[in-house]
């Protein structure tokens, strides 16, 4: 049950958040951080069940019928994401309340992150495939809203809808794959599904499946050619930055990956696949960061690259290399969340985030310049820090690969020489240096907003200094996930003179000349910013601009506005649907017999008739309304005659209805006018009247025809003994068919709030005098 | 444009129609009648009332938005399912109580008829919001 809760809890408490901060003010995200805290530290409690690979299993019957179970797995790899999402999310969910300090959505802001964290929480833990794709989406449905938060700002909403997209597409893809895998695979859950692996891959349906799911993967994680949502995504605020596009958002793609790695791994396209993708995302997205000048386009774009490097190394799949995957995704979290909100920070303080124009803060802000160095130097792979072993890590597993080993560590050895340059940029630079001019004076931020990157920066070294800390009791159990065995974990910071310390050296040196040249850098990698022009942004907005076009040709044709054409088309159309079956099947047999119809009923009939030919010969709109209301009230008649009181009642009284509607509205028409040349008036008639002679053999037709037995004598069976009514008209509307009138009954109600909105909408008149 | 006549004539038949609404909605699942019906009586009571005198004061005796009366209906139609849900059964299938009441020899009450004041209640409220609207016009 508690897992439930933990998973659960956020979704309760973000609805009760926006209240809380009405409440309680700027103060409210010290007491909304309490939820991740708590839940981190339930999380924690794990550690020993997960030992020598254990796993923990929860299943609440949801959807029983469609196998659809809210079950949860603990092992390693959910609990390691879900302690850096609740652990993260503890500092953000504080970090939030000092960097919206005052802003009049702030409750909005907890409202949309508290849902966020709990689906992604739900990502990692569910075990059920329906479960764990419905948190996916809602994953992508809160970041939208979380992307989009300044709603104002036209580049918010742009990439907001650019996010959404990219990941939505995404998970169309991931729900066909799911299912296949689960259709091939016999079971709905990720635990069953790893025992399959052979069945699976060895089916006709690997390839497919294997596609469509690293489709969600891939954009979900900003995979190249998807990567360029991520930056676009900075339009966030940045406690949101921080958060979705460092440690957990973006991380539900490697998550993934990393989840089916033992039921769809370890194939060569696999690996094939997962390392181009991985080498080439891991590249770019460090040649990408260094041209930027903006803070979080610079981390966004690192982002990227780190991201690539964990796709590959999941594709390298040796188990140094999900080894390496699982210690530099933690390294990664620490050090990205760190700088995303010391970025933030600084944006906050001087007013821009502009590194050209900052420097000299260590003064002015000393606690905040440390969290940054100390997350910089983590991100350079300094030791001791954690990041020294984790880029160890990840360059020992390049060499493991049997080929193109020495490709791979020279391109592992470059992105990682331009993710030092970034490093210095982002960590070092702001704060070295003499003092600049900035838009505002900058001092040091509250406690809420130094203190994540502290607690982060303080991880990183304790980590990076006593491995000892994570390898067995994390690390080990979410390898050994990955792996699907057990496999043995023991991290060291020193491991001797190697191969791996020998490129990191290199890496450092090379980074640290490269720094010193930063401007350089930047002016010689903006050379090739045109190769944007046909890169996969291009290709993105020239298909939604197709998409406008498209959608707008068609409503200007279909949608044009004259409320005749739409008669039209619609008499046509029936006209034409109806005409070809009854031409094709033929054999039209007409029901019954003139001479049964009695002279009263001759009587209404002509008066029916009588009263449409009026209605169209009127030469005044009041004239043609009373002839409209001749023919309403002759069939009425019909009814009555035909034993129908209650449709003939209602008949009446929409009659009288719309003739109180008509008059409001006819002194407000133009005058009364015969626009319509004759040929139109005459292709109108033929219209009308083809329809209506269709119409009346249709009925003819349909009712000499039965398919089924009529359900009509059920209906008056059981009206009285089911639903103790004798009215069969009611009891049919209220009881045997009311799901039927719930839905007509909301349709009324949206059709009349309609009506409201247009008439109170006054989109006619200039608004700019009220 | 007022007319005295209509006036008049008018305050009587207001309080008739809107009996004979209530009593078509009550009588509906026996007779002709029902929620729809009952509601169309009661929104021309209205809209009569708002031609003879004006909108202001037939919003007064309304009392409540039409908006409102809208919302309230569609969460009562709702709610009757919802009932019925809570009590194990499926979605809309009713609940009834049965009684006999002196007089009128045996009475059948349930969830059909809070679904079916829910049907009343949308239907005056989506008439009146639409006529009155157009009278402010």
């Amino acid at each position: 049950m508690g897992i439930l809760v933990a998973v659960l809890s956020g979704f309760v408490l973000a609805f009760i958040a926006p209240w809380l901060t009405r409440w309680l003010g700027d103060r409210v995200g010290w007491v909304i951080a309490l939820l991740p805290l708590s839940i981190t530290v339930y999380l924690l409690t794990y550690i020993p069940d997960l030992a020598d690979g254990g796993s923990v299993h929860y299943s609440f019957a949801w959807i029983p019928a469609l196998d659809v179970d809210l079950s949860f797995h603990v092992d390693g790899l959910g609990l390691i994401f879900a302690l850096l999402i609740s652990g993260i999310g503890t500092l953000i969910m504080l970090y939030g309340g000092g960097y919206l300090h005052g802003h009049h959505h702030l409750g909005r802001f907890y409202l949309f992150i508290l849902m966020f964290m709990a689906s992604m929480l739900g990502v990692v833990l569910a075990d059920n495939l329906i479960t764990f794709f419905i948190f996916f989406e809602l994953t992508s449905l809160t970041s939208y809203l979380l992307i989009g938060f300044s709603h104002n700002a036209e580049d918010s909403r742009y990439s907001a809808r650019q996010a959404l997209l990219v990941t939505g597409i995404g998970g169309q893809m991931l729900l066909v794959g799911l299912i296949l895998m689960a259709l091939v695979g016999g079971g709905w859950e990720f635990s069953v599904l790893t025992e399959q692996a052979d069945v699976i891959q060895d089916h006709a349906l690997y390839l497919p499946m294997l596609i469509l799911i690293l489709g969600g993967a891939f954009t979900k994680s900003a995979q190249v050619p998807f990567h360029f949502w991520l930056p676009g995504a900075m339009a966030a605020p940045t406690p949101v930055s921080a958060y979705l596009h460092s440690a957990t958002m973006v991380k539900a793609g490697v998550y993934l990956m990393a989840r089916v790695n033992p039921t769809l791994g370890g194939t060569d396209i696999w690996q094939f696949v997962l390392i181009i993708f991985g080498a080439a995302t891991m590249f770019l997205g460090a040649y990408l960061a260094v041209q930027r000048t903006d803070l979080k386009q610079l981390l966004a774009y690192t982002t990227v690259s780190s991201l690539g490097t964990l796709t590959l190394l999941i594709g390298i799949g040796t188990e140094i290399a999900l080894k390496a995957a699982m210690v530099f995704l933690v390294v990664h979290s620490l050090y990205k969340g760190a700088l995303f909100m010391v970025a933030g920070t600084i944006d906050h303080e001087t007013g821009t985030r502009d590194v050209r124009i900052l420097g000299g803060l260590r003064k002015l802000m000393p606690l905040t310049a440390v969290g940054a160095g100390v997350a910089a130097l983590s991100m350079a792979g300094i030791p001791p820090l954690f990041g020294f072993i984790g880029k160890e890590l990840v360059y020992e597993a390049a060499l493991d690969l049997d080929t193109f080993a020495i490709a791979l560590a020279v391109v592992a050895v470059a992105s990682n020489v331009l993710m030092v340059v970034v490093a210095g940029i982002t960590g070092f630079q702001p704060f070295l240096g003499e003092e600049k001019e900035t838009p505002k004076h900058a001092h040091e931020g509250p406690p809420s907003l130094y203190l994540g990157p502290l607690v982060l920066g303080v991880l990183s070294l304790g980590i990076g200094a006593i491995p000892a800390l994570v390898d067995t009791r994390l690390i080990e159990p979410a390898v050994g996930a990955v792996a699907g065995e057990p496999v043995d974990v023991t991290l060291y910071i020193w491991h001797g003179v190697n191969a791996m310390l020998i490129m990191s050296i290199i890496t450092v040196a090379l980074g640290a000349v490269l720094y010193v040249g930063r401007d350089q850098v930047r002016w010689a990698t903006n050379q090739t910013w045109s190769l944007g022009r046909i890169g996969s942004e291009a290709v993105y907005a020239w298909l939604l601009a197709l998409l406008d076009w498209v959608s707008k040709t068609q409503t200007k044709i279909i949608q044009n506005g004259y409320l005749r054409f739409y008669y039209l088309t619609i008499v046509v159309v029936l006209i034409i649907s109806a005409l070809y079956p009854l031409s094709v099947y033929g054999d039209i047999r007409l029901a019954g017999d003139l001479n049964d119809v009695r002279f009263y009923e001759w009587g209404v009939v002509v008066i029916v008739i009588l009263g449409a030919l009026m209605a169209v010969r009127a030469q005044s709109r009041l004239a043609a309304v009373a002839a409209l209301g001749t023919v309403g009230y002759g069939i009425a008649t019909i009814y009555i005659l035909y034993g129908a009181p209650d449709l003939a009642m209602t008949q009446i009284l929409v009659e009288t209805l719309t003739v109180i509607l008509f008059v409001l509205v006819l002194y407000r028409l133009p005058q009364f006018a015969t626009l319509s040349k004759k040929a139109s008036r005459v292709r109108d008639a033929i219209i009308a009247g083809t329809g209506g002679l269709l119409m009346t053999v249709l009925v003819l037709v349909a009712s000499n025809e039965r398919f089924y037995e009529s359900i009509s004598q059920f209906h008056a069976e059981e009206s009285y003994p089911s639903a103790y009514g004798r009215n069969v008209v009611n009891v049919i509307l209220v009881d045997f068919r009311a799901i039927d009138t719930f839905g007509e009954i909301i349709v009324l109600a949206v059709a009349g709030i309609g009506v409201y909105a247009l008439l109170r909408l006054r989109l006619w008149e200039d608004r700019s005098d009220q | 444009m007022k007319s005295l006549i209509l006036q008049t004539a008018t305050r009587s038949l207001v309080a008739v129609l809107l009996l004979f609404s209530i009593f078509l909605l009550l009588r509906g699942h026996d007779e002709p009648g029902g929620g729809f019906i009952g509601g169309l009586v009661g929104a021309a009571a209205f809209a009569l009332y708002a031609i003879a005198f004006d909108v202001p004061s037939t919003r007064r005796m309304l009392g409540i938005r039409p908006q409102m009366m809208i919302a309230i209906g569609l969460a009562m139609a709702g709610g009757a399912g919802v009932i019925s849900l809570l009590a194990g059964e499926p979605y809309f299938g009713h609940l009834w109580y049965h009684t006999d009441l002196p007089g009128f020899g045996e009475i059948h009450l349930g969830t059909f008829l809070l679904f079916d004041i829910g049907v009343f209640l949308v239907v005056i409220g989506v008439t009146l919001l639409v006529i009155l609207t157009l009278q402010e016009e």
